[in-house]
Order: C-alpha cells, then sequence, then structure tokens
C-alpha cells in the first residue's frame, strides 16, 4: 500500500506495465508539443511580444508622451486630449492613479511602436472587447507593436490592482477606417 | 528526548502513533480548520460582491476582504495543514518518534503569531495590498512581519519533517524504502524549502524598505521574486495532495501504486521542475526574453505536468486494480460504480483528483503558454484557474483526509455522518462552478481583483458584455453553494473533534469504512494488469486537454496582430 514500505525491497526493478509506459509516452510527446507550439508561433503567429523594453524614469516618460500629445492632440473629451499619431509612430499611453492617458485614435490596418509605463505603481493595460492584456510597470518602458485590424472603440481597463480608484481606471483607443 | 516519548497502538492500522506527534497534528489541523472558517467567509463576502446583482461591501472592505480572503486561506489554512500531513506522513506512517517535538510547537508558535499579526494589520484598513503585495504598493511594516514569522514557523516544521525522516531510519522503524505517501510528502516538504527562502529573500528586504531603511525595490524583481515563493507554495499543495490521494486511495481501498518506480519518478520531476513556474506570472511582463518564458512556463518542456498526468493515471488505475482484485469486474466501469460513494474520504478524494485535472489542471497549462497568455494574464480567468487546483484540488483533498483523521489521530466518532456524506458534493460541486464561471467571465475579458464591472464612477464609460454578468452572477451562486459545503465541513469536525463519542483505546471507528486489507496487488503484476476504466478516463481527459488547448490558439489568432 501507499502508506507502507514498498512490498519488493528492490522496487525500483519492477517492470513497468505497458499501459503506464504509453501513457507515459504520450503524455511526454504532448509535452513537446505544447512547448514546440510556443516557438512555432513565434515564426508563424501574428501575436507575440516583442519583449523590447527600456529602463525610463517616469518624468522622462511623461516627456515623451506630452510630446506627442502636444503635436497629434485632435479633440478633447472629457477633459482627455484624443491624439491621433501618424502611422508607424511611437505612440505612448501613460498608465497613472488611476487613468489611461491620453485617449489614442488609431487608424485601421496600420502598425504603431505603443510604448507602456507606469507613473506610479503597477497597472494592468487590459484592451477590451479585444481581451489583450499586458503588465505596466514603473520604471520599464514595454514597446508593443501593434496593428488594430477592426474599427470601433476600445475600452482600457485597468486589470492590475492598483488601490481604492482601480474600478475607475478606465480609457479609450478609437480605431478609425 | 526518546526517553519521554509515549506511544500507542493504532487499533484500525496497527501502527505506533507518537502522542506528541498525535497532539502537533491535532493542533495544526484545528487552527487550519479556524483560518478556513475565517478565510472562506472573506471569500464569501467577496463573491457576494462580485455578483452585480448584490455588490455586498463598498469598495474600500472589498478590497480588504479579499486581501484577507488569499492569505487566511492560500497560506495559512493550506500551510497549517500541511504541517499536520507531513507530521503524520513522517511520524505516523513511518511509526517513529518526532524529531524535536518542542522545535515543532515553536514552529507551531510563531506561525500562529505571524498569521494573526498579519490579519491585524489586513483587518486594520492600511494594508489592503492583496495578498502578492506588489511593490511599490506599500502596506504597513506588520503585514510583511507577519508573513515572515509565519514562514520561518513552517520552516521549522518542515526541517523538524526532515529530522524525523533521519530518526526513523536510524531507529529501524521502518524496512526498506520509505512508503510512497512519505516520499510524496518528502516532495512537498524539498519545495517549501526552496518556497520559503524565495519568500524571506524578498519580503525581508521589503520589510525593510516599507520601514524606511531601503528606498527601493525594483519592481519586476520583486515580481520574479515573489512568485518564486507565490507558484512554488502551490506546488507545495500539489505535492501534498496527490499524497493525500495515495493515502486515501490505500486506507479506503487498500490500494497499492501500480508502479512505486512510476509514481516515485512522477514526484521526483515535481522536485526537478515545478519552481520554474514563477514565470507564469512574468509572460506579459516588460523586460523578459521570450526564451526565459518559454523555458520556465513550460517547466522545462513540461516535464512538470508530465508528473501530475502520471499520477492521474496511477491513482485512479491503482483504485480499479484494487477493486477487480475484490471481483468488481463487469464492463469498464463497475469498480467505480461500485465505489463507495458514501464515504465523504473518497468522494471527497475522488472529485478533487477529477476537478484538479479536467478544471485546474488544464486551464493552468493553457493560461501559462507564453502567447495564449495574453488573452488571460490578470482576468478572472486567473482565480477561475486556482479556484480549479487549489480549492477543488487541495482544499477537497484536505478535507477528505480529515474524515479519516478525525476517527483515526483525534479518536472521536465522525457525528452528523448524513451531512459528513453530502459535504464533498456541495463543496466540490459549488467551487468547480466558481472556477468554471470566473474562467467563462475571464474569457469574456473580466478582469480580476476589481470592485465595480460597471465603472459607475469611471471618467469614460466602457461596458463588459452582457454574457459577462450573467457568468458574475452564476459565480455568485455557485460560491453560496461552496461556502455552504465549507460550512457544512466545518460543523462536522467542529463537533466531532468537541462533542463526538470518544473512541476506546481499542476501539475500532466504524466510520468513514476504513476495511483493513493487505495490498491487493503484487509485485510484477505488470503482465496482467487489467485498468480499462481508468484507460477511458484518461483518453477522455487527453482529448479534452488537446480540443480546449488548440481552441485557445484559435481565440488568440483572432486578436489585433501584436510583435
Amino acid at each position: 500500500m501507499a502508506i507502507t514500505p514498498p512490498s519488493e525491497r528492490i522496487w525500483w526493478k519492477e517492470p513497468i506495465a505497458k499501459i503506464e509506459l504509453i501513457w507515459i509516452i504520450v503524455a511526454f510527446v504532448w509535452g513537446l508539443i505544447m512547448f514546440f507550439m510556443m516557438i512555432y508561433w513565434h515564426g508563424a503567429g501574428e501575436q507575440n511580444l516583442s519583449n523590447e523594453a527600456y529602463k525610463i524614469t517616469a518624468v522622462r516618460f511623461a516627456e515623451k508622451a506630452q510630446t506627442m500629445i502636444d503635436d497629434h492632440t485632435v479633440r478633447q473629451e472629457n477633459n482627455f486630449p484624443v491624439v491621433h499619431p501618424p502611422p508607424g509612430s511611437d505612440v505612448y499611453l501613460i498608465a497613472r492613479l488611476w487613468q489611461w492617458w491620453p485617449i489614442l485614435e488609431l487608424e485601421k490596418d496600420q502598425s504603431y511602436r505603443l510604448h507602456l509605463s507606469s507613473m506610479d505603481w503597477q497597472h494592468g493595460f487590459s484592451l477590451q472587447p479585444v481581451n489583450i492584456n499586458i503588465q505596466v510597470h514603473p520604471g520599464y518602458d514595454m514597446v508593443v507593436t501593434v496593428k488594430p485590424d477592426q474599427a470601433g472603440e476600445y475600452g482600457v481597463v485597468c486589470n492590475e490592482f492598483c488601490g481604492i480608484g482601480h474600478h475607475n481606471m478606465v480609457g479609450k483607443i478609437y480605431v478609425v477606417e | 528526548m526518546s526517553k519521554t516519548t509515549e506511544f500507542r497502538t493504532c487499533p484500525t492500522t496497527g501502527l505506533k502513533v507518537d502522542l506528541n506527534a498525535e497532539r502537533l497534528i491535532k493542533a495544526n489541523a484545528v487552527v487550519a480548520v479556524v483560518f478556513l472558517a475565517i478565510g472562506g467567509l472573506f471569500g464569501l463576502l467577496v463573491a457576494l460582491t462580485r455578483w452585480p446583482a448584490v455588490h455586498f461591501l463598498p469598495a474600500d472592505w472589498f478590497y480588504l476582504a479579499l486581501t484577507a480572503h488569499g492569505f487566511d486561506v492560500l497560506l495559512v489554512w493550506i500551510i497549517f495543514f500541511e504541517m499536520a500531513v507531513l507530521y503524520f506522513a513522517s511520524a505516523v506512517i513511518l511509526g517513529s518518534r518526532l524529531a524535536g517535538p518542542r522545535w515543532a510547537w515553536t514552529g507551531f508558535a510563531l506561525m500562529l503569531v505571524g498569521a494573526l499579526i498579519t490579519n491585524v494589520a489586513v483587518l486594520k484598513g492600511q494594508s489592503s495590498v492583496m495578498f502578492t503585495s506588489y511593490v511599490p504598493m506599500m502596506a504597513e511594516p506588520s503585514f510583511y512581519l507577519g508573513i515572515i514569522l509565519f514562514a520561518v514557523g513552517a520552516l521549522i516544521g518542515v526541517f523538524v519533517f526532515f529530522g524525523t525522516l533521519v530518526v526513523a531510519k536510524q531507529e529501524k522503524t521502518y524496512e526498506g524504502s520509505v512508503p510512497l505517501v512519505t516520499f510524496g510528502a518528502t516532495t512537498a516538504a524539498i519545495i517549501a524549502v526552496f518556497t520559503i527562502a524565495s519568500g524571506a529573500i524578498i519580503l525581508i528586504p521589503t520589510l525593510l524598505w516599507s520601514l524606511g531603511f531601503i528606498s527601493y525595490i525594483d519592481p519586476l524583481l520583486y515580481k520574479t521574486i515573489w512568485w518564486g515563493m507565490g507558484h512554488s507554495s502551490q506546488q507545495i499543495n500539489v505535492a501534498a495532495h496527490v499524497s493525500v490521494w495515495y493515502c486515501i486511495a490505500a486506507m479506503v481501498f487498500g490500494a497499492k501504486p501500480l508502479s512505486e518506480k512510476v509514481s516515485r519518478m512522477a514526484f521526483l520531476m515535481y522536485i526537478l521542475f515545478l519552481q520554474l513556474a514563477s514565470a507564469h506570472h512574468l509572460l506579459v511582463e516588460p523586460g523578459m526574453s521570450s526564451e526565459w518564458k518559454i523555458f520556465n512556463t513550460s517547466y522545462a518542456m513540461y516535464l512538470a505536468v508530465l508528473g501530475s498526468m502520471v499520477h492521474g493515471m496511477t491513482v485512479p488505475g491503482s483504485i480499479e486494480a484494487a477493486q477487480r482484485a475484490r471481483g468488481l469486474t463487469k464492463g469498464m466501469f463497475e469498480w467505480l460504480r461500485k465505489a463507495p460513494w458514501s464515504n465523504p474520504a473518497f468522494s471527497g478524494m475522488f472529485m478533487s483528483l477529477v476537478f484538479f485535472g479536467f478544471i485546474g489542471g488544464i486551464s493552468g497549462v493553457v493560461m501559462g503558454t507564453e502567447q495564449i497568455n495574453i488573452i488571460m494574464h490578470n482576468t478572472i480567468y486567473v482565480p477561475g484557474h486556482f479556484h480549479g487546483t487549489v480549492v477543488a484540488g487541495t482544499t477537497l483533498a484536505f478535507m477528505a483526509i480529515t474524515y479519516l483523521l478525525v476517527p483515526l489521530i483525534f479518536r472521536r466518532e465522525l457525528m452528523f455522518r448524513k451531512v459528513a456524506q453530502w459535504q464533498p458534493y456541495v463543496f466540490g460541486i459549488g467551487v468547480a462552478g466558481i472556477s468554471m464561471f470566473m474562467m467563462g467571465a475571464g474569457t469574456l475579458g473580466v478582469a480580476r481583483r476589481q470592485w465595480d464591472m460597471t465603472f459607475a464612477d469611471a471618467a469614460l464609460p466602457f461596458d463588459y458584455p452582457s454574457a459577462a454578468f450573467l457568468m458574475m452572477g452564476l459565480n455568485g451562486m455557485a460560491a453560496v453553494m461552496a461556502a455552504v459545503g465549507g460550512l457544512m465541513f466545518i460543523v462536522v469536525v467542529v463537533s466531532s473533534v468537541f462533542f463526538g463519542r470518544k473512541l476506546g483505546v481499542d476501539e475500532k471507528p466504524s466510520y468513514p469504512e476504513t476495511p483493513p486489507q493487505a495490498s491487493i496487488s503484487q509485485y510484477g503484476n505488470a503482465e496482467t494488469l487489467k485498468i480499462p476504466g481508468t484507460v477511458m478516463l484518461v483518453a477522455i481527459f487527453f482529448i479534452a486537454f488537446v480540443l480546449y488547448y488548440f481552441v485557445n490558439w484559435k481565440y488568440l489568432s483572432e486578436v489585433w496582430p501584436l510583435s
């Protein structure tokens, strides 16, 4: 029994039942398939994180974002600037207690280098309803190249707990034709 | 100290039981159950708040309750119970005296004091930082201090366990190799050392930081090491509850492992690879390479997952072999149909096995896939997954073995047998519901750890789809069911332990049934082994796994291209 010492002292020489052996092999091969699937997707799939990131101070990141806002704001909405940056450019989204700043307006089927960083605590960039989720740290500038493939209005929810106003931290991204 | 050691002989198993070990098992199990009740109550409050139609607590209380819920059940309940399991798997199963009972009591006291300090810190309201306490969000110093004391106490307990193994070996209380259950518990203890070391490495600096002696802790570094504790501590649970499965299979069926070699190798895989899981929490973080993510998140090519998949066959397989040897050989499933479904030790154990595999296991592997994590990270899918592993898996298994511990260790007759009989079903199905509905809501994007999914007070409006609200409502109902199941457990166990009829010195408990029998299957049965029912169950599991895995790649392929 499992609560008594093995009945045979030399238990490690006991032959393995065929059915157990088959399952071990099947499970092992399945593990390899899942392992190589991740590598395969880096080549063949379209959804991969670049892992491009830089150390940055909150002040420096805010300056870069402000430059973008100054150059490309097209209108105001609920006291948020709506920024329409040129396709292919570097786009900055500030996470801070408890805002995503500014509102971005992107063009469909164009690529943007989206920079994410936090001014204070950790936040979670959760783009809805697409359901893309990326962790945002203070002190790190994470760069993700995004290519919106459908026009519409998207919410940016914060999904990392960031204090008492966490549930009010909602931002917006427009994708236009 | 051996001079003062007193033993009794268990009338059911014939094992020699060190009374020091017995007292420690009782104390740890009782405190564990108290914290399960407290943490479970906080959990119910959290679930009622996330039920949109109820929305029970105000925001500050919600975040407080969620912090307390995580700490009290994920850490305190489970680790206290694991201390009981460790002392049981060493001193009792090996028939040995416990090494250093005074040290064990010191560890127990430190754990209790630490748990109370952290609970007080949380209840004061200035430490609602969640169980993970990610920097730079800061809690009161006593929040970290309590966790550190708790961890030091647990470490002492782990070393008492190792010491007991040495004592048993030296005093030759058993012949040959240690039993499989002890081997599995050793796995858990080894992982615990790694876990507690990670916790100390990160929480001691964090304590100094909250006291003002250190000015900065890198948030990414914190997360990497914190999860060396946070995730690995869940792997202690896996090793411990798999040991409990084997233990219950042995006690209820007299089941023998199909192959000692295979089961022990599977445990060894846990020791070698489970610690890599810190990466599961860093798949969408800045600053980690994809190579690092892929290797670590897969436990080096899924070798630890392989261990669990092997146990997934050998545990039910050993039960089937034992049942067939007893003559239940009709068709594929007579052995399972005629299993003692009214024995809560068995029904709880078997549901734990099924839910851990199908719900917690599959979702964990899928969510831990580097790219698929993008569509799940920090959504409520994550708590959906770990309620499948830690609650439907670990907690249910621990509840199941408690039904054996009450008569065998507490020496009390179990009260309210009808309640006990139904308890695993009410709790298990409730928790399975919690897991599935949270996973459903997470797939629809709902954030975890979030007070108001309507965003009523946000500056910019956003609406989740109505199906997400339905899911969260169903989650609330399932949580009420699980809470009823939890209450049933506490009523049965607490009343039995304090008011149950005391069993006589030589009296065998009549309930739950633990038919005494010699091991059923024999060495060298590899050629004759027949477990068609288990093979069918494993095949269903495997098909579900493969389908669900690729369905999620399909979902991923539909989101915005990212590079």
